[in-house]
């Protein structure tokens, strides 16, 4: 049995009690499948972006760079959203 | 002790000795739906607040899942909340009430003990709290109009300290003592005031300056550390309650515990029993006192925490302890019964427990029935568990 925290770590109740630390949270170990993004199929219109509900499409002097794997949940939802099908959700190693 | 100046007595019912503790706290918000027996309680109150005699914000809603949500909620956001059902409106509340306690937001609720139907009964039985006894709120009994009026003072200095922040149910007999004129001596409601003292919240919604999240989702990295955070705030109530009581008796005289007991010490058969039967039940004991049968009778004042060791203590060298539950759990026990059975396991002898269902949906139980009871487990005639009344 691991997976329990210590009561004595958290704040009384099921709260959070400073602001801004979603990011704290890290959804990424909910994937199965990672998307891997076909660079040469890609036309940056930035679809992808637009649609992943987790902000995990990462991008760079308006290119699509990488995807942020520590929130990542692997839904597919860029995938499907593709126009160019250049996304392909992929087992990880 | 210091005594403070008499106050001249009210006689009153218990509905409405509520609604006067409720005056004299004036909390923040108020959001009920009207249901029998606890009515009078919110439409005394309503009066109150449209005399301007309170500052309570009212919230009328169209339902008690709607009360309760509101109240959990308000009580989040820093507001001193204060609420009232019984039986299908308790019920209807279920899906909320465990909420308001994993929030751990002190709302109070009192609670006119009405049985749950079916059958469609409107009755005093126990049925209501003891389906909502799993669900993580303190709960407090009275006996008489005085103790419901008593507890609704009592119950958010137990509920609001650091070390509890759970919610509170308050409970009285339906008719029996809501609707039932008692005599009874209030508290002058500076004293009351001064008492109770101003609502602290723990990390309020509506501090803008501290920012912070309530009732966030919980895995299961979380859930039961946060269900054992809540064991923790009721250990920490029965000392509470204790030092609360202390100070009570000290602006009241009346002295409360949180198992009351009459005439234990010496007895050798001991009955358990919640609410106004203890009364009743008092008057048994005396009369078979008189006949010279060693007997006496306890309640827990507080069910929630579960008193064990103040119950273990009682029951130490007993004959025997005979559960008088006002509920029946269909297919098993009493629902007191195995908890009292749990409390026994603490000595080293166990006494003969028995187990009697009494008074479901309002049936009337005397003084002479209550006597039958200890009678029928002193000539053997009680099995280990028996439906008082009931025709065979
Ligand atoms: S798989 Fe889902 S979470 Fe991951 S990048 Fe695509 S849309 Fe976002
Ligand atoms: S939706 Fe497809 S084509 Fe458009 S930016 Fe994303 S990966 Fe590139």
């Amino acid at each position: 049995m691991v997976n329990i925290a210590n009561y004595n770590d958290l704040v009384v109740g099921d709260r959070v009690i400073e602001a801004g630390n979603s990011e704290n949270f890290q959804t990424g170990d909910w994937r199965s499948l990672i998307p891997v993004i076909d660079i040469d199929k890609c036309i940056d219109c930035f679809t992808c972006w637009i649609y992943c509900p987790d902000d995990c499409i990462i991008i760079k002097d308006d290119m699509i760079v990488g995807i942020k794997a520590t929130h990542c949940k692997g839904c597919g939802i860029c995938a499907k959203a593709c126009p160019k099908k250049a996304i392909t959700m992929t087992p990880e190693e | 002790m210091t005594m403070p100046k008499k106050h001249s007595d009210l006689a009153i019912n218990g509905d409405n000795a509520v609604a006067l503790a409720w005056k004299q706290i004036d909390p923040d918000v108020c959001a009920a739906y009207p249901i029998t027996p606890q009515t009078i309680i919110v439409e005394k109150f309503a009066e109150y607040i449209a005399d301007g005699e309170v500052t309570t914000e009212f919230v009328c809603v169209e339902s008690e899942h709607s009360a309760l949500t509101l109240c959990t909620t308000s009580c989040s956001a820093g507001a001193r909340t204060f609420t009232a059902t019984a039986s299908q409106g308790l019920a209807y509340m279920w899906e909320m009430l465990p909420i308001t306690s994993s929030m751990r937001v002190p709302v109070i609720m009192a609670v006119a003990n009405r049985a749950v139907s079916g059958p469609i009964n409107i009755n005093n039985d126990h049925g209501d709290v003891m389906s909502a006894r799993d669900c993580g709120w303190l709960t407090l009994f009275s006996e008489n109009v005085q103790q419901a009026y008593d507890m609704s003072i009592i119950a958010p200095r137990i509920a609001e300290h650091p070390d509890v922040q759970l919610p509170c149910l308050v409970n009285l007999d339906g008719f029996i003592l809501t609707h039932a004129i008692e005599r009874m001596t209030p508290i002058d409601t500076q004293i009351v005031k001064k008492f109770v003292g101003e609502f602290k919240p723990m990390h309020p919604l509506l501090d803008v300056k501290h920012p912070v999240s309530h009732n966030l989702m919980d895995g299961p990295l979380f859930y039961f550390p946060h269900k054992y955070q809540m064991v923790q705030a009721m250990n920490n109530a029965l000392k509470v309650a204790k030092d609360v009581f202390k100070e009570f008796a000290e602006i009241s005289g009346r002295e409360y515990h949180l198992v009351e007991e009459y005439m234990c010490e010496d007895a050798e058969s001991i009955a358990i029993v919640l609410g106004s039967s203890f009364g009743t039940m008092k008057e048994a004991v005396d009369q078979l006192r008189r006949e010279g049968m060693k007997v006496g009778v306890a309640m827990p004042r507080v069910f929630r925490p579960w008193p064990i060791e103040d119950l273990a203590k009682l029951m130490k060298g007993k004959k025997s302890v005979i559960v008088m539950d006002r509920h029946l759990s269909v297919g098993a026990y009493g629902p007191m019964f195995p908890e009292v059975c749990a409390a026994a396991l603490e000595n080293k002898d166990v006494p003969k427990m028995y187990n009697f269902i009494y008074g479901l949906g309002g049936a009337d139980t005397m003084v002479s029935d209550f006597m039958s009871v200890f009678k029928d487990v002193k000539d053997g005639r009680a099995t280990r568990i028996n439906y008082l009344g009931v025709k065979q």
